[in-house]
């Protein structure tokens, strides 16, 4: 503690340089911080769901329908406790940059089958009774003002018996899911009224979702399923949840190599940058660090000096972005692709980098310092 | 008297270039304790790099440096710097203090290397800084203190762990002459009421005057200043 005066004097010894420096440094934490947080989210996507809950889709696609009619012989498979159809409505509301995704389903199942999902059961019983009905996320409520009683107009590419493309929904309630908020991006609405309305691919759904009473059979379900329309026109994959979405998100491309790649771009130029600083930190004080060594200082003592500065200042910049970006985490999930907090481990990770950046950037001016020669140094050789 | 320098047919020789330049040849010499020496001779005569040997911040080619009863060629450089730090204090022409550290944290630096607590540190600096009259700019940085301020600050941090030996190089040689005899007179007190011994390096003759011995340097080889060769 007694030498921290002197490295914190050494540190803001050009004060400019040091703040852009730290600068630089705190963006690229705030960076990693966001992606890693990112990543990390996306590969546990689903974990919590466990594997109660199957999703059945066609082998060919995840955007192959499927027969509407396989629903019943799902629900007699043994195991299974409930089925719901999904058909999926992709349009957008007033704008096309307003995308919405309207999940056309049985209202009562689906919401049986996503417990956590939480409606008012007079909201879920008008949806029920009322044909144009529709259940919306919180989340969506809030982004365009929605309430109870409007109706939104959404214009998709799914075309109607009538030739239009606009399909109009009465808000007749507002479902929340607390512990995942991504989820209610979503505006939940009757098949029966999706399906008789539209014009083609009548009959059909784009998956199942069943419940069974046994995760622990989770793979024999899935097997006796898939067989049930095994050599069919229309044969299915079955997949539990967790599987399923990071099928989906894999479609994407390998988002942890994606980042990792931009993460180690942004990392190793920042080792210049810090290293460069360094360098000239301690070229600048060559006749200050021999007057250490004059009165004492040990070659081993002056090369702690310049490590700890060098590591005081990627450790204080690493915590200032990753503060940061646990801040704008949050931000991340409104947007629906990032959980709420930042990973811990994202912390761990990032001051080991922050370490390890301060050790390779400093540990060559570390090593001039520690053999300059006094006397040469004085001289100003 | 005992000698706390004795030099025994030192050599020391650079390489500038291609050349080899003899600096100082078989020399010897002895300094007791308490003694204020002034050391003077024409630039490049080796006066520096003979003061350098003193403080155990350079290395002779031959003999033997025997300084504070140690003999610094068979120190390693980790007890070298040890070494220094028990018994020597440096005082530089052009005060070498760290421009980002108040005066106070400057005088503080070689206390650092000792084991003493914050307060016991403290007490020291505050006593050192009081002997060469600058415990009111004791929070002070050296870019606001004038060049003879500066080399009391630069004085203070010399003597504030209490060295045996204080060597100066021209540690008057950047000031005017009303500062450098405030200077040279804080060096007399240092040497008269504290005892420690002085080796300094001036081509002032006024400032050599202060000194209870003068050596003259010349090519290598010491001369007395008025008895021809030392030793």
């Amino acid at each position: 503690m007694k030498f921290v005066p002197l490295i914190w004097a050494g540190l803001w010894r050009k004060r400019t340089r040091t703040v852009f420096t730290l600068l630089s440094i705190v963006i690229a934490f705030v960076l990693f911080g966001i992606l890693q947080g990112v990543a990390a989210w996306l590969s546990g996507f689903g974990s919590a769901s466990g594997t109660h809950r199957l999703y059945v889709v066609s082998r060919i696609s995840q955007i192959q329908p499927l027969p509407s009619s396989y629903l019943q012989r799902i629900a007699r498979i043994p195991g299974v406790h409930q089925v719901a159809e999904i058909a999926a409505l992709v349009g957008s509301y007033q704008q096309p940059s307003n995308a919405v995704v309207v999940l056309a389903t049985d209202p009562r199942r689906m919401f049986e089958l996503y417990p956590e999902w939480q409606v008012p059961q007079n909201q879920l019983q008008q949806l029920v009774r009322s044909r144009t009905g529709a259940i919306i996320g919180a989340r969506l409520a809030r982004l365009y003002g929605w309430k109870v009683g409007d109706v939104i107009p959404i214009h998709s590419s799914v075309l109607k018996n009538d030739g239009t493309s606009d399909w109009t929904f009465e808000v007749v309630g507002v479902y929340d899911s607390p512990e995942q908020p991504s989820e209610t991006d979503r505006i939940i609405a009757n098949y029966e009224y999706v399906d008789e309305a539209r014009h083609f691919e009548r009959g059909t759904v784009q998956a199942f979702i069943v419940d069974i009473d046994d995760p622990a059979l989770a793979a024999p379900i899935s097997a006796a399923i898939d067989a049930q329309f095994a050599n069919s026109a229309d044969e299915t994959v079955t997949q539990d949840e967790k599987e399923f979405i990071q099928g989906q998100i894999r479609q994407l491309g390998d988002v942890s190599t994606l980042v990792n790649a931009i993460v180690g771009a942004v990392f190793f130029t920042l080792l210049f940058l810090t290293g460069n600083t360094m360098t000239q930190s301690v070229r600048e004080r060559i006749p200050e660090l021999a007057v250490l060594k004059a009165v004492g200082f040990a070659d081993w003592r002056v090369t702690m000096l310049v490590l700890v500065e060098s590591t005081l200042l990627c450790v204080i910049a690493a915590l200032l972005g990753l503060l940061a970006a646990a801040a704008l985490f949050p931000a991340t999930a409104a947007l629906g692709i990032a959980g709420t907090s930042l990973p811990p481990k994202v912390f761990v990770i990032g001051l080991l980098i922050a370490i390890a950046l301060a050790l390779a950037s400093g540990l060559p001016p570390a090593r001039r310092a520690s053999r300059l020669q006094i006397v040469d140094a004085l001289a100003g050789r | 008297m005992t000698a706390v320098v004795s030099l025994q047919k030192i050599a020391k020789h650079y390489v500038r270039g291609a050349q080899r330049v003899e600096v100082l040849q078989t020399l010897d010499l002895e300094v007791e304790s308490g003694e204020f020496v002034a050391l003077m001779g024409p630039s490049g005569s080796g006066k520096t790099t003979l003061l350098n040997l003193i403080g155990g911040i350079d290395r002779a080619d031959q003999g033997a440096v025997i300084v504070a009863g140690e003999s610094l060629e068979k120190l390693n450089s980790r007890a070298l710097a040890r070494w220094r730090a028990a018994h020597v204090g440096f005082v530089f022409q052009f005060y070498n203090l760290m421009p980002t550290l108040s005066a106070y944290h400057n005088v503080e630096l070689p206390l650092l290397l000792t084991n003493l607590s914050k307060s016991q540190r403290a007490t020291n600096v505050r006593a050192a800084l009081q002997l060469v009259d600058m415990s009111e700019r004791a929070t002070h940085r050296p870019s606001e203190l004038s060049g003879g301020q500066q080399q009391r600050v630069a004085i203070a941090r010399a003597l504030v762990a209490d060295p045996t030996i204080l060597v100066c190089d021209e540690p008057t040689g950047d000031l005017d002459r009303t500062m450098a005899g405030q200077i040279l007179d804080l060096l007399e007190m240092v040497s008269r009421e504290l005892g420690t011994t002085i080796v300094m390096v001036t081509h002032d003759p006024l400032a050599a005057d202060r000194a209870s011995r003068r050596l003259h340097l010349d090519k290598g080889r010491l001369f007395t200043a008025t008895n021809g060769l030392a030793a």
